[in-house]
């Protein structure tokens, strides 16, 4: 059982190296990335959506099952085009990007940083949260979208299909892991952590902030978007809960936990988590909310830089018994 | 209730009975009407009800209630009528009147008074004209109230006599109101029914309107005077409307405050985010329900005061916590509010998880005190005692923390160290000491938030959940470090959620609203009233 965990969870893992770009190296804590994983999610579901056809319950070519018990005569103008793959794969990194775009345009230019950010992104996944609950939204309400029969022609369930989706998402993975890499490595990469550890600073030095902000931030989102996409089709349903805030904070103890300010330590946080929580929801579940919380306790407190850095640290003890030393908040004068 | 108010007034005809005001006639008197229903087949019995109707005596409806029930029997050795109970295979029999024990009776001697539905008729309605008529002016309200409800034409006849007898002026006025609907409905002339309708229009109230509207299809002048009837009461109406809003708002405002207060201490003060805050309401509800349990198994004659006794249990199990969460978590974590964040929702499952193996996770009962019970109207606006007392509730701990802050020397201390907080150390504050009483302080105030909210939400391990985005939201808006702005915060939203919702329904008048603070963050991102000086620009 706890093999089916790592593979479907493996584009979630993606987007969350993506937080771990925008925390670790930029500073921004986002407590609403589940909303973007969550938007490329739904994109990718009303494609499988509009797929089904005359194979639903009520046998309507045209509207989704869930339209037709709403009574609804036509489909929504924001339902047209799912039907062709290229607009919907399309739309999987448009909607959330732009919904990123103008989030983080406005945020960034008016300076809201820190945990006025972060408490403002869970705001934003709340709020989406509760319209997509609504049945009159027009994305199946509280059952979300299911029941998915195939996949750009290939039946959805078919051994084949799962391994292709499988591979797709590893080679996702693999691919975030280069991009993010490379903005690292970058020039920008510098100045993403120059604005982590002293964002006012890097202003004064003439570099546009907002700007670098923007991008990284955006870029985020448009991962999280495609992780989204990716995982829908392999779990076979889409609903509201991933929008629940708990989700979005969820993902960044995985961070946390494997070690924030490196691209490895994602991945291996969010494996470990998610194979505790199989293993403890299977064997003891009351235990699990315990683990899960001291988890955040212990990690902030004593594992500052999660697995990853629990490593270095044994490595470099032997040449330096270096102090050691985090950077985010602990800027210059005082952290309010 | 109109089937039951058409055969009482029906029935009240018949027997052309005198409007009684006298409570009581001769025992004799009334036992020789009772005695009546003894007699002969089902037409003398009804004329028999109708004869005792008549009496106008307060123990009538009691006696025709039990006939109803078929628990009248006849003593067949003398004729005489009495109530009876079963005990055993035999009857225990006693005297309607006086109440007097008449002996066990074997089933063989007596014989019950029967009744059909059309007796059962004649009972409704000769008990339903009784109350009518009643001598207690509360009783006669809501029988002319359920008139004007049915808009019964038979009832005419006995309102005019009623009105006509009628001594109290306001159940006069419902009377005349009833009065006015039952002619509406019958085929009077038209000047008599637009006259109605101009005294329909006078009441004003909901009742009104829904009858009213009924009318305003019809032609003629009975339309035209009913069509601006209805136009006069709905915009009256909707100022009522706008005012109950209004509560509403002030309401959900008040439970914004009390939710957020806490935390826009320890927000404002330590620049912490405690995420944890939902669960310190979370366990003064719990600790709510510990002691009224307590005192319902010990001390039952202490339950309305079991509130009162809950307040300090839950703001001292809620500050303890709270005192225990910063010395054991947050102190080590200061400058680092990201992982602050982070580490108390940590905190936020366990506690929640720990509530639950010790509660269970279905929702706990909390009893409403009995002076928190009921509601009252103020015009067309209902107000619940609860929100009342919650409302006042809330505007107390307020004042209470303006006052510890202002005029105590923590308050002192704990404003100092938020302006600035190495000068306050520098000059001798405890730094570490002040944050302690102050996470204790913000954390005890959430516990009384829990106290309140236990009257009127779910007792559940998630109570808090639901609050912590929305006391963020307020503090957020109202501005850090400012119990002013967490005081105007709170009511406008509440305010602005109400006045919304009517229009865009509970969720998505929520939505917009989240995107409204969102945006106002863009314009303002340090809330309403901003702190200002240089310690806040780091």
């Amino acid at each position: 059982m706890s093999f089916t965990c790592p593979p479907t969870n493996s584009p979630f893992a993606a987007s969350i190296s993506l937080v771990d770009l925008v925390w670790g190296y930029c500073g921004i804590l986002s407590l609403g990335h589940g909303a973007f994983f969550a938007l490329g999610g739904y994109a990718m579901g009303m494609y499988l959506m509009r797929q089904i056809g005359t194979r639903g319950v009520y046998a309507d070519p045209v509207l989704p099952d869930f339209m037709v018990f709403l009574n609804w005569k036509e489909l929504p103008w924001f339902w047209q085009g799912f039907d062709m793959a290229w607009y919907a794969f399309l739309m999987v990194v448009l909607v959330p990007g732009v919904i990123a775009f103008l989030f983080g345009w406005l945020s960034f230019r008016s300076r809201v940083t820190g945990v006025y950010l972060s408490i403002i992104t869970q705001a934003l996944t709340y709020a989406l949260l509760l319209a997509f609950f609504r049945n009159d939204m027009g994305f199946g309400g509280n059952n979300g979208l299911t029941d998915f029969k195939d996949i750009l022609g290939f039946p959805i369930q078919a051994p084949g299909t799962r391994a292709v989706l499988f591979a797709a998402s590893a080679l996702m993975l693999a691919l975030g892991f280069v991009v993010a890499s490379a903005v690292v490595r970058s020039k920008l990469g510098k100045v993403l952590v120059a604005i982590r550890d002293a964002e006012s600073r890097t202003g004064f030095i003439g570099y546009r902030v907002e700007h670098y902000k923007l991008f990284v931030w955006t870029l985020s989102a448009v991962m999280a978007g495609i992780a989204g996409a990716l995982y829908v089709p392999q779990v076979g349903i889409i609903n509201p809960s991933e929008f629940d805030p708990a989700a979005s904070i969820e993902a960044v103890i995985w961070v946390a936990v494997g070690g924030r300010g490196t691209l490895i330590g994602p991945l291996i946080g969010a494996v470990a988590v998610n194979f505790g929580k199989t293993w403890f929801t299977g064997v003891l579940p009351e235990v699990w909310l315990y683990a899960l919380g001291t988890l955040f306790v212990v990690v902030t407190l004593f594992l500052p830089r999660g697995i990853v850095g629990l490593w270095g640290r044994v490595v470099t003890r032997r040449a330096a018994p270096a102090k050691e030393v985090d950077g985010s908040g602990r800027q210059a004068g005082e952290a309010a | 209730m109109s089937f039951f108010r058409l055969f009482t007034i029906f029935f009240a005809l018949i027997a052309g009975f005198q409007p009684a005001l006298a409570s009581r006639v001769a025992d004799t008197d009334l036992s020789s009407r009772i005695a009546a229903l003894g007699v002969g087949g089902f037409d003398d019995l009804e004329k028999a009800i109708a004869n005792l109707a008549a009496s106008g005596d307060d123990r009538v409806p009691a006696i025709l209630d039990r006939l109803g029930n078929g628990e009248l029997t006849v003593r067949k050795a003398d004729g005489l009528v009495f109530f009876a109970d079963k005990v055993g295979t035999d009857f225990r029999l006693t005297d309607p009147v006086t109440g007097v024990d008449a002996g066990l009776a074997p089933k063989a001697t007596v014989e019950k008074v029967k009744v059909n539905n059309r007796i059962r008729r004649a009972i409704a309605s000769a008990v339903g004209a009784l109350t009518l008529m009643s001598p207690d002016p509360a009783v006669r309200r809501t029988a002319a109230e359920a008139v004007m409800k049915s808009a019964d034409v038979t009832a005419l006849p006995v309102l005019e006599r009623a009105i006509a007898a009628e001594t109290v002026a306001d159940v006069r006025a419902a009377m005349v109101a009833a009065r006015a609907t039952a002619l509406l409905a019958s085929d009077a002339p038209e000047a008599d029914k637009v006259t109605a309708i101009a005294a329909i229009a006078d009441i004003g109230s909901r009742d009104a309107l829904g009858f009213l509207s009924g009318y305003t299809s019809t032609d003629g002048a009975v339309g035209d005077a009913a069509r601006k009837a209805v136009a006069a009461i709905e915009s009256r109406l909707m100022l009522w409307d706008i005012g109950q809003n209004l509560w509403y708002g002030l309401s959900l405002g008040s439970v914004l405050l009390l939710a957020a207060i806490g935390l826009a201490i320890t927000f404002g003060v330590m620049g912490v985010i405690n995420m944890a805050h939902g669960e310190m309401v979370m366990l003064g509800a719990y600790a709510t329900f510990t002691v009224q349990e307590t005192i319902r198994t010990s001390w039952p004659q202490l339950f309305d005061y079991s509130l009162l006794i809950a307040l300090p249990v839950a703001f001292l199990t809620a500050a303890l916590a709270g005192i225990l969460i910063e010395r054991l978590v947050i102190r080590w974590l200061y400058g680092r509010p990201l992982e602050t964040l982070l580490a108390t929702w940590g905190v936020s499952l366990i506690l929640q998880q720990a509530v639950r193996s010790l509660y269970g996770a279905n929702n706990r009962e909390v009893g409403n005190p009995s002076w928190m019970s009921g509601s009252f109207a103020l015009g067309e606006i209902q107000i619940t005692w609860t929100r009342l007392w919650i409302i006042l509730f809330a505007l107390a701990v307020f004042l209470a923390l303006i006052a510890l802050l202002k005029r105590t020397r923590l308050g002192l201390e704990m404003r100092a160290v938020t302006q600035n907080r190495q000068m306050a150390a520098a000059v001798g504050i405890r730094t570490p000491l002040v944050d302690a009483l102050i996470f204790g302080l913000g954390s005890g105030v959430a516990g009384l938030a829990g106290v309140a909210l236990s009257q009127i939400d779910n007792v559940s391990p998630n109570l808090g959940r639901g609050y912590i985005i929305d006391s963020f939201m307020v503090v957020v808006f109202g501005g850090v470090g400012n119990l002013w702005g967490t005081l105007v915060g709170a009511l406008t939203l509440g305010v602005a959620n109400k006045m919304l919702e009517p229009y865009a329904g509970a969720v998505l008048g929520k939505i917009i609203l989240l995107l409204a603070i969102i945006l106002f963050i863009q314009k303002r991102p340090r809330g309403l009233f901003a702190l200002k000086g240089r310690a806040v620009e780091a």
